[in-house]
């Protein structure tokens, strides 16, 4: 990563139409290296910055899959190999009785696959991040809309990058230091 | 168009039925409102004097289960031939009152009914103690309880493994999935708002602590995909797993042979009660809280109202479930369950049946009027009723079936001593003890979930 004096230009917006025409704007004009933050989830703003789709679905697919099988073979083991015990002579391996136990392991695994896999792939926990050196940004969390553009993206310029951001009439731009 | 206009537009819309969110509110008025209970309000004197008496009676409940731990189960009025008694009527009351918030949070979220948005946080909360209030009554009904890590599978110098064909295995397994998913649901849930609370916060501590717990949350696009992703993938399991929940805890009944318990109605009138008494609960938390903490904008009639349909439509498939259970005695003409059943309707036990007939059948009945269903008071009063006939019906399951089965020279009684009741009672008062901590340092309505309602929240049309 090349060294950049800041970490990146900030814009304000008063809406989330704002944002995501800006985020549009600015990912037709070329800019890679760039986020939107927002105070509640907006379906079209990931999709203006470029990002189609996320691998959370298979990480729950694999969760399920590992912890089904798993619990499926944790009770086959026991009650066939390890501590076979004859229950009102029903066979040892008594399949139907394993299905619950298999299917709360399916559940268990996939949704701690989703939770985790999901706090992962975001990169959390991460206690401390340039942006929240901006004064302005702990608006994020209430009311108002951002667009930030790196300055590691190669086709960052101050200058540039900044009349660019004032040209969508943002509430205010400002740099984000390290 | 500015916003009051754009809320004036939506409102035409849904006109003629009471609106989800009241009319004016911003994302900058809806944050500070529900932020400011946590962050600004003072503790009030009717907060402490609920969790006072909330607090006093987990007091007792600690003192209850030292007792029990002292002397053994025989402080309570289980013995053969009612070996489970409230023990197990309370796990399956409490496990069933925590279905409504998987319900609300997971069920409704996947049908797009967005009315749950405002009192999905606290149906959650609601699941969580309620859960752990349930799994303390099989624990203690262990006889042992501190050996209760016996349950689990792992490997052991004892060279012994769980019995898997036992629905009581399959119970631990449901309820602790359960309590873990319900948790990492709520969680992730609170993950934006902790954000909110910790940017909104005046002081370090609470800063640092809602920080530590927002884990660095900042509101990013790319977080907020992976994160919607999750969270409906999350309500996509918790859905049959709620419904696995009600109905494996059936089993631990239905596979037994006892008269009475030997039914394959019971686990979809299992599930079905559970949301009955469920959502009894949550509008007996709903309707004080949005009248102490004004958030009447927020929690309104509607919610309310619907509410009240979802206990009349669930109350109805209760009473179709008392029903079936009376004719297939019956037509099944088998003499122990046709027994089973007489003894119910005129046993010793019988006026607690025909008070659960009239309290969870009859009175619901009510819910048909509007008047009930829209009206706080009469509402909350109906949820109580509900809540005892629920727990009634548990009673009548467990004791009734249990205290004259095949062989009359087993038949017996069974009263509860004061150690029982203390523990029902003390349960509640560790749920309402954790229910007001809750509400004091936590935001209790999903703060982001609510800015989504607002009209203001949808992308315009010129964006494309």
């Amino acid at each position: 990563m090349k060294f950049t004096p800041i970490y990146g230009l900030l814009a304000e917006f008063d809406t989330p139409t704002e944002l995501v025409v800006a985020a549009r704007r600015a990912y037709e004009e070329g800019f890679r290296r760039m986020d939107a933050y927002s105070p509640f989830p907006i379906e079209e703003l990931a999709e203006a910055i470029g990002m189609h789709s996320d691998r959370v679905p298979l990480v729950v697919l694999v969760g399920g899959i590992l912890g089904g099988l798993g619990g499926y073979m944790l009770q086959y083991w026991i009650n066939v190999i390890s501590y076979p015990v004859n229950v009102g002579g029903r066979p040892f391996h008594s399949w139907p009785a394993f299905i619950p136990v298999t299917f709360e392991m399916t559940i268990l695994f996939a949704g701690l696959a989703g939770a985790f896999g999901m706090l992962a792939l975001n990169g959390l926990p991460m206690p401390f991040h340039p942006l929240f050196n901006s004064s302005r940004f702990a608006f994020a969390t209430r009311d108002r809309f951002f667009l930030c553009i790196e300055a590691a993206d190669p086709k960052f310029d101050l200058i540039a990058v900044r009349t660019f951001l004032e040209s969508m009439n943002p509430r205010s731009v400002s740099e984000v230091p390290h | 168009m500015d916003p009051q206009e754009r809320v004036a537009e939506k409102i035409s819309v849904t006109e003629g039925r009471p609106p989800v969110i009241a009319p004016g509110h911003t994302f900058g008025t809806i944050t500070d409102k529900i932020s400011a209970i946590v962050l600004i309000r003072r503790t009030g004197i009717g907060w402490l004097i609920g969790f006072g008496i909330g607090f006093m009676w987990l007091m007792i409940l600690l003192y209850a289960i030292a007792y029990l731990v002292y002397r053994g189960v025989g402080i309570w009025g289980v013995n053969i031939p009612i070996g489970w008694g409230f023990a197990i009527t309370n796990f399956v009351w409490w496990i069933g009152i925590g279905h409504a918030g998987t319900l609300i949070s997971a069920i409704l979220l996947l049908l797009r009914q967005s009315w749950r948005n405002s009192i999905n946080r606290f149906a959650e909360a609601m699941t969580l103690f309620a859960v752990s209030c349930a799994g303390m009554f099989p624990l203690l009904h262990l006889g042992r309880p501190w050996l209760f890590y016996w349950l689990f599978p792992y490997p052991n110098t004892m060279n012994y493994w769980p019995q898997f064909r036992s629905p009581l295995v399959w119970d631990v397994f449901a309820v602790s999935t359960y309590f873990t998913i319900s948790l990492v649901f709520w969680f992730i849930g609170l993950i934006p708002d902790l954000a909110t609370l910790r940017d909104r916060s005046q002081n370090r501590f609470t800063r640092a602590a809602y920080g530590f717990l927002a884990m660095g949350w900042r509101g990013s696009a790319r977080h907020w995909k992976r994160y919607e992703t999750a969270y409906l993938l999350l309500a996509g399991l918790a859905t049959p797993l709620v419904l696995s929940v009600h109905t494996v805890v059936s089993f631990d009944f239905a596979i037994a042979i006892v008269p009475g318990w030997h039914s394959t109605i019971f686990p979809p009138y299992f599930v079905a009660g559970a949301i009955y008494s469920g959502f009894a609960m949550v509008l007996m938390l709903a309707i004080p809280i949005r009248a102490a903490y004004g958030l009447e904008d927020f929690i309104t009639i509607r919610h309310l109202e619907n509410s009240g349909m979802v206990m009349l439509a669930t109350g109805l498939i209760v009473a179709y479930g008392y029903i079936m259970e009376t004719f297939m005695a019956w037509y099944g003409n088998n003499p122990y369950d046709k027994f089973q059943m007489w003894d119910r309707m005129h046993g010793p036990y019988s006026f607690f049946y025909w008070l659960l007939i009239t309290t969870n059948v009859l009175i619901p009945q009510v819910l048909w009027i509007k008047k009930f269903r829209t009206h706080p008071v009469l509402l909350f009063l109906v949820s109580t009723d509900v809540l005892i006939g629920m727990w009634l019906e548990r009673f009548v399951i467990v004791v009734n079936s249990l205290h004259r089965d095949f062989l009359p020279s087993s038949w017996g009684m069974y009263y509860p001593t004061r150690w029982d009741w203390f523990t029902l009672f003390g349960s509640v008062g560790l749920f309402v003890a954790a229910m007001f901590l809750f509400i004091r340092i936590l935001p209790m309505i999903s703060i982001f979930e609510m800015r989504q309602l607002l009209p203001q929240a949808t992308v315009k049309a010129e964006a494309e």
